[in-house]
């Protein structure tokens, strides 16, 4: 593993603007690296080194000209399957839309090409972001490389892996119930859920429209932020875009300080189903923002423990009509109907979304479909609003009380590949502490807050915010950051092991 | 193949049944870009040229609301009596078709933009005041091609185009509430609330109201009960009724199938029904007590409409002059009596009319021009009035060149037919086709002459006094210059010629 693929992104650029390293070396040393490593991985769909190399070379260019195209200009990053990108494929790890070739890019795209970030490839994930394990990719599971019999999390398990196995420094994904949140937890990764509105999802392939928001995948919280300022702020594009300056997180991580900071630690969102070693490492990091003077008082949520229930209403509802328009007839995947010689437009559809569609997606469909029927609307959909409403006035009630909350991301680390895979609940319920802030809007980030006692294997710390106040996610997450790597003497993701290189 | 359905007699119908009706009116508005994206909504490209990853529906689009589209529907709304929402959202309506990129809709459901308003309409001198439920906005499919079937129909068809150019125009639809009360006047009143509503938006100058190109597009739900029953009966819906006489026809159809299938003791089917524009009658097509289940619920893609007041006021000032008052005010202008206004009203002439005499026109030229000329034309092409390719300032030109004496009655309806025919306008037909009327008396002199010499008889009688013989002498001159002489001056050099 070369050095390059150790340092984080604000380092990268750092050595990229003083002249130490080119761009164009940073790069090569990253898609070496994936050569290396991803048929064990397995975190990347598509790698598109000579898209990458080019921006490199124009970013290169750029510094001889004594120019800047960003505070990033010239880091590598990888990007999630879900986002389109012109000349390069794009399939959100469904045999669906194997092959199509998007003609745009998403608005998240043609910022990182404008901020001069060369994308490496596209990045594994579930099936259309439908899960937590990556397990339901339609092109094959991302293994964790803390231990590639493990799950790297999901949806954005690719970004995440892709991340703590060196083969990128950046990555940018997607976050409906907890996508980014949760791979960054069992990843040793940082990974952050803007505020909804606050991310562009112009060219995001929808999953779940009213819960989608893309963010920063990265190795270290300032890393993450520089990421998040070159992809956030409003888009003319997405009618749902805020239309306010972002807040200022770079500017937040440099100035990290908890003293009089008032963290809610959430009292629904721990205890029971929870790994003890998970929980032994959130309190660590509960005591040590107590040392460092933040004032720590615990809040209820009560309606948080119907979350779950009405995420996984709304999110199929949404999903099915989202999904709709993968009919074969004008793009992706066409498949006939065996033993039909003239077949119609409507057996054309059901033979390519019978053959196309992976498990979780068709028991996704199915469930929204039948949410939204009439006679059902109400029971279901209707009725899992309502508690949306009655979360994000828990939310409005905690923030009285509280600057942040704080609880551990996940319930569990990464569990084994195929553990989980035919029980769906068991598998939704890696979701029930992210899926609140989705259902709410507000944002979160996931640090790691070091290793399980039982397992070694990664826990993260989820920090959330009030809507537009994500800078304080960048606060708390910088000074606990800096205190948890005194402690661990170094990042933790120096502690991957060492992974099997391609000979 | 057809089925043909029992009928009753129109007469018998009325006499014992009560129609109920709801129109339900698709209006393409004209604006420049789409309802959700920046394409153009010019009628007439090549098929899918006017496209791009929202309206074709590609994975990752997103759409933005068309502000001037919602200015339109408000200003519908206000000019229809209608509540303007406060806060509004627009919908999902989910179904499979391949015209449609999405497979969804994004429409209005239960939160139109505008509802509970009314408009007045006058037919036959009897003024009928129509409910408004609701107009809402959508946005339009794509436009299917049936290829190899012989009623172009998907049945039976070969394959299938689709032209996407039309997906995500706006349309709003706006709907009736029930019109009651009507019975024998029924499809004339229906008749009139569509002329009615094309005039009205043609005044807001929201749409181009192009029922022959799909820009007016009506259904037509129906049902009858007995008189004297309060409760409806079942009803049916036609779909795609696009033309003023089909809306007629089709709704007298209706009445008279449904009140024989009502009178053998049957019931009515609660079904959609095609209009057959060739043949005039309604055929079934699929069947509503399976009714579709559309799933709406509110898309997560757009943010809610809460138009202000202080925006809807602004709105409000820009709306043109109510119909009846407007029309109050021209006919008192123009000096028509009740019976020339209801025949301009009646073709769908009255803004042509009113274009016409702005170009310079008499108001009785005018009216001329369009009830006589122009209208039978229409009609023997089977189109609306205003479908005719010719403009009300070409109109107004035409009369210029009459009351300048420029060319008589005669010429100036081939100077019609040549601009209809699409050779140019008016000034540019009289030259290419030469139908300007000879006043030189150089010219003129030299036929007078002849046609004096071949009738001397004539001739002689007009010498004797009988002026009213010097027609048969015009006549002759009209002849020989192939009717492009000036009639009045022709008639003075005869008579000085004979004096
Ligand atoms: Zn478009």
């Amino acid at each position: 593993m070369s050095e390059l693929t150790r340092m984080g992104a604000a380092d990268l650029a750092q050595a990229i603007r003083s002249g130490a390293v080119s761009s164009v070396e940073v790069t090569q040393a990253h898609l070496n690296r994936i050569y290396d490593v991803d048929t064990g991985v397995h975190a990347f769909l598509h790698v598109s080194g000579e898209v990458a190399l080019e921006a490199a070379r124009a970013a290169d260019a750029r510094r001889s000209a004594g120019e800047s195209a960003s505070s990033l200009d010239g880091v590598p990053v990888a990007v999630k399957d879900v986002f389109t990108t012109a000349g390069i494929p794009t399939t959100c790890g469904s045999r669906i839309l194997e092959g199509w070739v998007p003609p745009y890019d998403a608005t998240v795209v043609s910022r990182l090409r404008k901020a001069g970030l060369p994308i490496l490839g596209k990045t594994n994930m579930d099936e259309f972001a439908m899960g937590s394990s990556t397990e339901h990719s339609g092109y094959g599971p991302t293994r964790n490389p803390w231990d590639l019999e493990r799950i790297p999390g999901g949806s954005g398990g690719g970004s995440a892996a892709a991340v703590a196995a060196g083969e990128a420094p950046l990555a940018v994904g997607t976050d409906t119930g907890g996508s980014i949140r949760q791979p960054g937890a069992v990843t040793g990764t940082v990974g952050v859920k803007p505020t909804y509105g606050g991310v562009s999802r112009y060219g995001l392939v929808a999953l779940a429209s009213s819960l989608d928001q893309a963010g920063p995948v990265a190795r270290t919280v300032l890393d993450a932020a520089l990421l998040h300022e070159v992809i956030g702020g409003h888009d003319p594009l997405d009618s749902t875009s805020i239309d306010r300056p972002l807040p200022p997180v770079v500017e937040a991580v440099r100035n990290a300080d908890l003293s009089g900071l008032r963290v809610g630690v959430v009292k629904e969102l721990g205890g029971e189903g929870y790994q003890s070693g998970v929980l032994a490492r959130f309190d660590d990091a509960v005591k040590l923002m107590i040392e460092a003077g933040a004032e720590v008082v615990e809040v209820s949520c009560p309606h948080f423990v119907y979350g779950l229930a009405a995420y996984y209403l709304i999110l199929p509802s949404e999903a099915s009509s989202n999904l709709a328009r993968f009919d074969a007839m004008r793009y992706g995947l066409r498949v006939l109907p065996e033993g039909v010689d003239a077949p119609s437009a409507e057996q054309v559809m059901n033979a390519t979304r019978e053959a196309g569609f992976g498990p979780e997606v068709k028991r996704r469909i199915i469930l929204g479909t039948y949410a939204l029927s009439s006679g059902y609307y109400d029971a279901y959909y209707g009725q899992a609003q309502k508690v949306r409403t009655l979360i994000a006035r828990d939310f409005t009630a905690a923030f009285e009380k509280a600057d942040v909350l704080v609880s551990p991301t996940a319930p569990t680390t990464a569990f084994k590949i195929g553990e989980k895979l035919d029980d769906p609940l068991a598998m939704y319920l890696n979701d029930i502490a992210t899926v609140p802030a989705s259902l709410a809007g507000v944002p979160g980030i996931s640090l790691p807050s070091g290793l399980a006692d039982e397992d070694g294997l990664p826990a993260g710390l989820q920090v959330l915010a009030p809507a537009m106040a994500d800078d304080r996610l960048y606060r708390v997450g910088g000074a606990l950051e800096t205190m948890l790597q005194e402690r661990w003497a170094g990042p933790l993701l120096d502690r991957v092991p060492k992974l099997e290189v391609r000979t | 193949m057809t089925v043909t359905d029992e009928l009753l007699s129109y007469d018998d119908a009325v006499a014992a049944y009560d129609p109920v009706m709801g129109l339900e009116v698709h209006v393409e508005l004209n604006t420049a870009s789409k309802m959700f994206c920046g394409c153009s909504t010019e009628f007439g490209a090549d098929p899918n040229t006017q496209v791009c990853p929202v309206c074709l529906g590609l994975p990752g689009s997103l759409p933005v609301i068309n502000r001037t589209a919602v200015e339109s529907a408000i200003r519908i709304g206000l000019a229809l009596s209608c509540e303007i929402a406060p806060w509004c959202r627009f919908a999902r309506k989910n179904y499979f078709y391949p015209d449609m990129p999405k497979n969804f809709q994004t429409s209005q459901y239960d939160e139109p933009i505008a509802f509970d308003g009314w408009t007045e309409l006058d037919v036959d001198g009897e003024l009928f005041r129509i409910g408004i439920e609701r107009a809402h906005m959508e946005e339009d499919t794509g436009k299917s091609l049936h290829v190899g079937g012989s009623t172009g129909r998907i049945h039976g068809a070969q394959y299938s185009l689709v032209d996407y150019n039309r997906a995500g125009i706006p349309l709003i639809e706006i709907v009736t509430k029930p019109i009651e009360g009507a019975v024998a006047k029924a499809p004339a009143v229906a008749r009139a609330y569509v002329a009615h509503l094309r005039e009205l938006l043609l005044a807001l100058g929201v749409s181009d109201v192009r029922m022959e190109q799909g820009s007016l597009r009506c259904d037509v739900n129906l049902s009858l009960r007995p008189h004297g029953q309060d409760a409806y009966g079942l009803r049916t819906e036609t779909k795609n009724v696009n033309s003023l006489r089909s809306v007629e026809r089709a709704v007298r159809y209706e009445i008279c199938r449904q009140a024989a299938a009502l009178a053998a003791g049957d019931r009515v089917v609660q079904e959609t029904r095609h209009w057959h524009e060739d043949t005039g009658v309604t055929t079934s097509g699929r069947s509503k007590e399976q009714a579709e289940d559309y799933r709406y619920f509110p898309e997560p893609d757009l943010v809610p409409l809460a138009p202000s007041r202080e925006w809807i006021g602004e709105l409000r000032a820009t709306l043109p002059e109510p119909p009846r008052e407007h029309r109050a005010r021209l006919q008192a202008e123009w000096g028509f009596s009740d019976l020339e206004m209801r025949d301009v009203v009646g073709a769908g002439a009255l803004l042509s009319i009113e274009q016409t005499v702005a170009a310079g026109s008499t108001p009785q030229a005018a009216r001329k021009w369009w009830l006589s000329e122009l209208a039978r034309r229409a009609n023997e092409q089977g189109v609306e009035l205003t479908a005719l390719p010719i403009t009300p300032g070409q109109v107004a030109e035409v009369q210029g060149l009459v009351d300048a004496g420029r060319v008589n009655d005669k010429l100036a309806r081939e100077v019609l037919d040549g601009v209809l025919a699409g050779e140019g306008t008016p000034e540019e037909v009289v030259t290419a086709r030469g139908l300007e009327v000879v006043s030189d008396d150089a010219a003129l002199g030299t036929a007078v002459d002849r046609a004096i010499e071949a009738n001397p008889d004539v001739a002689e009688k007009v010498r004797g006094g009988k002026t009213a013989a010097a027609g048969a002498l015009i006549g002759a001159v009209m002849k020989e210059m192939r009717g492009q002489a000036d009639a009045s001056r022709v008639r003075e050099l005869i008579l000085e010629r004979l004096s």
